[in-house]
């Protein structure tokens, strides 16, 4: 009797919800509901804050067709698989989740949810209703190596990373060949501070750099702070995902910083008519994903004609950064002359280019 | 040479965030109040102090008003576990993640603005000397008043007639209680110079050693300044040993990287909390020496009249 009521009452709630998730499907009407998942605050400065200005253009670009909602500071553990949960929950038909970490948590939901659309930054597992998307960001690091290899002074250009990881890997290539192929003489210090974000620790990590001769810094962290070092100890430096310039305005030679904006008002718009699709979308300079600040002044004619030309010869596919010759930190030979490295090999990089310092730490 | 000085001042500068809110919560604890609301007292501090010194431009100004900002935080936490009689562990959490909240709602509009960084001491003649030049007189204002109040904190604890019946107060409340000392006044005024240390560290951060305001910038020093007193056996000048030495090994592990050695950049960065955790055990390890330091009722609530 007891069991038999009890099972009553989980039909009746059941039904209940149902009904109401049938409601909220039916409903043409209503805007498409998207959502943003972000690892750190929008008022980074930095990583989260460019995804966020992606959000704003979506909102400009649909206006009423749309209605975002976003979470911030959520770290890369289960916490993350459960705000995704709760958002699929919500209602929302198009989660985007921005960090690497969350790559698991989000395939987990995504089975969980098939009518829902989820898009995943930089990671490399995908299914039926979920895309993964990410810049071909080398190309803008490849570009600010450009300008450090003719302007330094020291031949010592200093990298602070985060995270020994294949994304930020492979920006210390880009960087390190950008410079050599301008400057072979140079060399590339990498430290790294195991955070994405502690401004104090990067300051630190830049101040390390340029009391080690150093004279070119850049970084793949979230905070702004490697460019205040380099403004206050007089070198140069570049904006990274965020144009940094008023924290180092005479320091900050360019900023490579991404527009998300275009992918996500693009994906929108797939799910509004219906045409979504998954796959891995790796879009770069000629896409207007990556996009580089204009220089400033303080980099000499010569070096932003050179600059300029190899930003087109970029665009329009003449130069493919990770080719042949290519060899690693110890000479050994990855690349032959003409070779161009597979997407697969280059999205799993885990070597040094000839011109970088040291050994990755294993 | 260069790179032994750069270590030097690197390390100095990553310790005086730490030396403040570490010696503001010794005397808080010693008066037996456990606030663990420090990370959310240095947020509200930093952005208090860089919203001031933007709005009037000067960042003396700031630094007084982070200073306040961080009593009237700390009294948040003082009026709910002295007069209400909340529990300390968990109002202090609260006042952590209120912080946090907090400090981000009132710099949602600060974030990216540049501000001057608190200037350099500059004397002529001596801060040009080679090496000692700036070892010795190339630091801010913040890092020279620490001098005095490491050894201030010091003297109150141990020399002076007010910080040991401050002292007693955190041994047993009741104790103090019956021979006349007001507890809970005594209490209210430790809680609110921890308050204040920790209002300070927050603003040395936004305005001296990475000069603007983001979210969340505190990244946990407030949870290291914690661990650091108990590291310290509350004993000031320990406690600010372990601050330098935290500071010191953050800063060389980074050094050692550039120099190329290869050892794995998550060993270095567990290092600096091991080598403090190892060090400040092995000066105290008689277990006699902590029970004797640590205040007997740090973290229960007193009440008057029971």
């Amino acid at each position: 009797m007891m069991i038999r009521s009890i099972l009553k009452l989980a039909v009746l709630v059941f039904s209940a919800v149902a009904s109401l998730a049938a409601t909220s499907v039916v409903n043409a009407a209503e805007p498409l509901k998207i959502a943003f998942v972000y690892l750190g605050p929008v008022g980074d400065g930095g990583w989260t804050f460019q995804h966020n200005q992606g959000r704003l253009a979506v909102e400009k670009a649909l206006g009423d067709k749309v209605k975002t909602t976003y979470v911030e500071n959520v770290p890369e553990t289960a916490d993350a698989e459960r705000v995704i949960r709760q958002l699929a929950v919500d209602g929302n038909k198009l989660i985007f989740t921005t960090s690497f970490g969350y790559m698991d948590p989000t395939l987990k939901v995504a089975k969980l949810f098939p009518k829902t659309y989820f898009e995943h930054a930089t990671g490399y597992k995908t299914a039926p209703n979920l895309a993964t998307y990410q810049t071909r960001f080398y190309e803008g690091a490849y570009l600010l190596g450009v300008i450090a290899g003719k302007m330094t002074k020291t031949n010592t250009l200093g990298f602070v990373g985060s995270f020994p990881i294949p994304e930020v890997i492979r920006n210390i290539n880009a960087y390190t060949m950008g410079a050599r192929s301008v400057n072979p003489n140079i060399k590339t210090k990498v430290i790294w501070v195991n955070t994405w974000y502690d401004p104090g620790k990067e300051r630190q990590a830049a101040e390390t750099l340029v009391a080690q001769g150093a004279d070119m810094l850049a970084q793949n962290t979230d905070s702004p702070a490697v460019v205040q070092v380099a403004e206050e100890k007089k070198v140069h430096a570049f904006g990274w995902d965020s144009d940094m310039a008023q924290y180092g305005p005479h320091a900050e030679l360019t900023a490579n910083t991404e527009n998300w904006g275009v992918y996500y008002i693009r994906e929108a718009k797939r799910v509004l008519d219906g045409t979504w699709k998954p796959g891995e979308t790796h879009w770069g300079i000629k896409e207007g994903m990556v996009v580089l600040k204009p220089l400033n002044p303080a980099v000499p004619p010569e070096v932003a004609k050179l600059f300029e030309a190899k930003m087109k010869a970029i665009v329009d596919g003449t130069l493919i950064p990770f080719s042949g010759p290519l060899k690693d930190s110890t000479g050994i030979e990855k690349l032959a002359k003409g070779a161009v490295m597979p997407l697969s090999d280059l999205m799993a990089i885990n070597w040094y280019v000839e011109g970088v310092d040291g050994t990755i730490p294993k | 040479m260069n790179s032994m000085v750069a270590v030097i001042t690197s390390t100095v500068f990553a310790a005086t965030p730490l030396i403040y809110a570490a010696l503001g919560e010794t005397v808080t604890e010693k008066a037996g109040m456990l606030n663990l609301g420090v990370e959310g007292m240095m947020l509200v501090g930093a952005v208090t102090g860089f919203a001031v010194g933007i709005k009037t431009g000067s960042l003396t100004l700031g630094l007084i008003a982070a200073a306040i900002a961080g009593i009237a935080m700390s009294l948040i936490f003082a009026v709910l576990t002295l007069s209400l009689q909340t529990n300390q562990v968990a109002t202090g959490l609260a006042l952590t993640l209120f912080g946090i909240g907090f400090s981000a709602f009132v710099g949602h509009d600060y974030a990216g603005m540049p501000i001057p960084s608190l200037p350099d001491l500059h004397l002529p003649g001596l801060t040009d000397l080679p090496v000692i030049g700036p070892l010795l007189f190339n630091y801010d204002v913040m890092v020279y008043l620490c001098i005095p109040l490491i050894f201030a904190v010091q003297w109150f604890l141990t020399r002076s007639h007010a910080g040991l019946k401050m002292r007693a107060i955190g041994e047993s409340p009741s104790v103090a209680h019956s021979i006349g000392y007001p507890v809970l006044a005594v209490r209210y005024y430790a809680v609110m110079f921890g308050g204040a240390s920790a209002g300070l560290a927050g603003a040395y951060l936004s305005l001296a050693q990475t000069p603007m305001w983001v979210e969340g910038m505190t990244a946990g020093k407030g949870w290291i300044a914690l661990a650091l007193v108990v590291f310290g056996t509350w004993k000031p000048l320990r406690v600010v040993l372990g601050a330098l030495l935290f500071g010191g090994v953050t800063v060389m592990q980074l050094h050692a990287q550039g120099f190329g050695f290869s050892i794995p950049s998550e060993f270095l960065s567990m290092l600096p909390y091991v080598a403090t955790i190892v060090v400040l055990v092995l000066i105290c390890r008689n277990p006699k020496t902590i029970l004797l330091n640590q205040p007997a009722s740090l973290g229960r609530n007193f009440h008057p009249t029971a």
